[in-house]
């Protein structure tokens, strides 16, 4: 009965358009020194018969900000308000040092229809490089936003923004309700809806290749379970409850297979499992502690955690069973990898003398860089497009998420006033 | 050899026992304890006690329904022996090293006296739940706490306890006993609780 209830809250949750209220609040705690700067101006919406409820300007301006790549000018210093690129001075711009400008309107099709333009614009060549027109709904303006964002950033970099993203994490909290949720918001802490809330501990959050579950851990039992979860119906099944450890579970990237972690015969050892058929197999037989396991970007080989030389380092094991092959080499502690997406690059949780950091691997060259300067850093995440690094890390008595960029430069932190936040994970691109 | 040259000394053993039992029936009774030495009668209490049920008296021992008659006094039953505030049995944690599963000689012997309590009362279960301190990964610390339990079980089960009253958890780093970030919490997070049931 108790998780009928908890199922019917979620799908509430879903179903009702949210009012963009912020759970998460971020502060840029990372220097932008060498970021390109861009003027965002706010776009015209001058002719809706309602105020918009959501200003698509500010969106994008923090978006680009917390990249660490593009420096938006504050609202206050922008020197005119233009909103098409033929009322744009562009000498003004130059003279206000700037290498980009942004300008859009939103026109009403009807009550709660919109259509959002944009465009970018190249200050020094005095051209437009990007010029967009996309139609909007109340609900979803603030994902339209995030688009804007993600196109300017790919029209710039050339790599693909991963602002319309999502993230899952668990909050932990101390005096209200429930004492754990797991929580999907927005990569800018908007829009955080509940996906389980229990009194006993969640862990282990990870999302299906095509964003629309997730697996996790559930102690709802008194013992730890896997459950797969579909979030827009919030239907779920148990897909592991074996005796003994059931745990980080890991979908594989063509969504098929579940890596998790079970030590129903013996030590925790590595198994996958097939979702559709339930079919088991075992990848790692070895009285070691075997867990946290993570699939390269081409589902063909398996990272994980074992401490079978002694202490917990990374190995890899081809998904199909085999030797499994030690990685790191370097420090007493290497764990919780996450695999960037182009295959490069592993970060890790790196112990060194007593201070635990993310770092991250080179696999080509073996390399380990040590990114962070905290010592109670975890769970590391790579975003969809590899060029920022999530995690949590404890600050004082309470646990916080940052996200910094893989070059080291941007940093900001999310923060939430109700509790402890943890076990981060960055979702895939959206799909549509 | 002659037939009188061989039951003479069964002969004499039997006038012998027979010779000592009068005498016995004549003299001062005794309470005579297992090893054959004899105590006086008002010292029942000091001879049961092993140290481990120190503070019960003989009266309540003796007393209500736990009578067999023996003359050592009735033994507790299990909720008592949990019920107890100081003494082996009331040690309910057990901690650990950084990143080990090692127990500890102090902890064996601890836990020696659990699996024989496990052992002797098939009406009790008793839950394992493994914990490590918040230093490094969640998952890796899960497993940490698994292996935690999994030692204190082993002992449990080699002293007669059976797979089915013993049931291992472990929370990781989830649910610290101190949540300061200093190395005493931490010492008192890496730890194994045992958790009795009377079914």
């Amino acid at each position: 009965m108790k998780q009928a209830i908890t199922y019917l809250l979620a799908s509430i949750l879903w179903a009702t358009p949210l009012l963009a209220k912020a759970a998460l609040n971020i502060e840029i705690t990372g220097g932008v020194e060498g970021a390109l700067p861009i003027a965002v101006v706010p776009f015209d919406t001058s002719k809706l018969s309602n105020k918009l409820p959501v200003d698509l300007a500010e969106i994008v301006a923090s978006d680009l900000n917390r990249s660490g790549v593009l420096n938006s000018m504050n609202r206050s210093e922008l020197p005119a308000n233009p909103h098409y690129s033929n009322q744009v001075k562009y000498q003004r711009w130059r003279s206000a040092g700037q290498d980009y400008l942004v300008v859009g309107r939103v026109l009403e099709k009807s009550p709660g229809v919109y259509n959002i333009e944009f465009q970018l614009l190249d200050v020094l060549k005095q051209k437009q490089l990007l010029g967009r027109s996309m139609p909007a709904k109340t609900r979803n303006l603030r994902s339209r936003a995030h688009q804007i964002s993600d196109f300017i950033y790919e029209q710039i970099t050339g790599t693909r923004g991963a602002f319309n993203t999502r993230i899952a994490y668990v909050r932990a909290q101390k005096n209200a309700g429930r004492k754990y949720v797991l929580q999907v918001a927005d990569t800018d802490g908007f829009n955080a809806q509940n996906v389980l809330e229990s009194d006993e501990p969640i862990m282990s959050p990870s999302w299906s290749p095509d964003g629309k579950s997730l697996a996790y851990v559930s102690f709802e039992s008194k013992r730890p379970e896997i459950f797969i979860q579909h979030l827009a119906t919030a239907r779920r099944s148990k897909v592991a409850g074996f005796r003994g450890l059931n745990s980080a579970p890991s979908w594989s990237p063509d969504g098929k297979f579940l890596a998790l972690v079970l030590s129903k015969d013996g030590s925790p050892d590595i198994y996958t499992l097939n979702t559709a058929t339930k079919r088991l197999k075992r990848l790692t037989k070895h009285r070691s502690i075997d867990t946290e396991p993570v699939w390269t970007s081409n589902g063909r080989a398996i990272i994980f955690t074992s401490d079978r030389a002694g202490s917990p380092q990374l190995y890899q094991v081809n998904a199909n069973g085999g030797k499994p092959k030690r990685l790191t080499f370097e420090g007493r502690y290497n764990t919780a990898a996450s695999m960037s997406p182009d295959g490069k690059f592993i970060a890790m949780v790196h112990g060194d003398r007593g201070q635990y950091k993310i770092a991250q691997y080179e696999r080509e060259t073996r390399n380990l860089t040590v990114l962070t300067d905290s010592s109670l850093d975890e769970s590391p995440s790579f975003s969809p497009n590899g060029k920022m690094l999530l995690y949590a890390s404890t600050r004082g008595k309470d646990g916080f998420l940052f996200a910094v960029s893989i070059d080291g430069r941007a940093k900001h932190k999310l923060s939430d006033q109700a509790g402890d936040i943890r076990e981060p994970v960055w979702g895939p691109f959206e799909s549509k | 050899m002659t037939i009188s040259n061989l039951v003479k000394p069964w002969m004499m053993a039997g006038l012998l026992a027979v010779f000592v039992a009068s005498c016995a029936s004549t003299q001062e009774e005794f309470i005579v304890e297992e090893d054959g030495a004899p105590v006086d009668g008002q010292a029942q209490t000091g001879s049961i006690d092993d140290g481990s049920s120190s503070g019960a008296d003989a009266t309540g021992l003796t007393d209500g329904d736990s009578g067999d008659g023996t003359s050592m006094g009735a033994p507790m039953n299990a909720l008592e022996t949990l019920e107890q505030t100081d003494g082996t049995m009331s040690v309910r944690i057990v901690y650990f090293e950084f990143d080990s599963a090692k127990l500890t000689s102090e902890s064996i012997e601890i836990l020696e006296t659990h699996g024989n309590f496990v052992a002797a009362n098939g009406e009790v279960t008793v839950r394992l739940e493994g914990h490590a301190d918040e230093r490094g990964s969640r998952e890796y610390n899960i497993a940490l706490g698994d292996r935690r339990a999994q030692s204190v079980r082993r002992v449990l089960l080699f002293q007669g306890a059976s797979t089915d009253q013993v049931e291992t958890v472990s929370y990781g780093e989830e649910q610290p006993a101190v949540t300061d970030h200093t190395e005493e919490a931490w010492s008192l997070n890496r730890r194994v609780e045992l958790i009795y049931t009377v079914n």
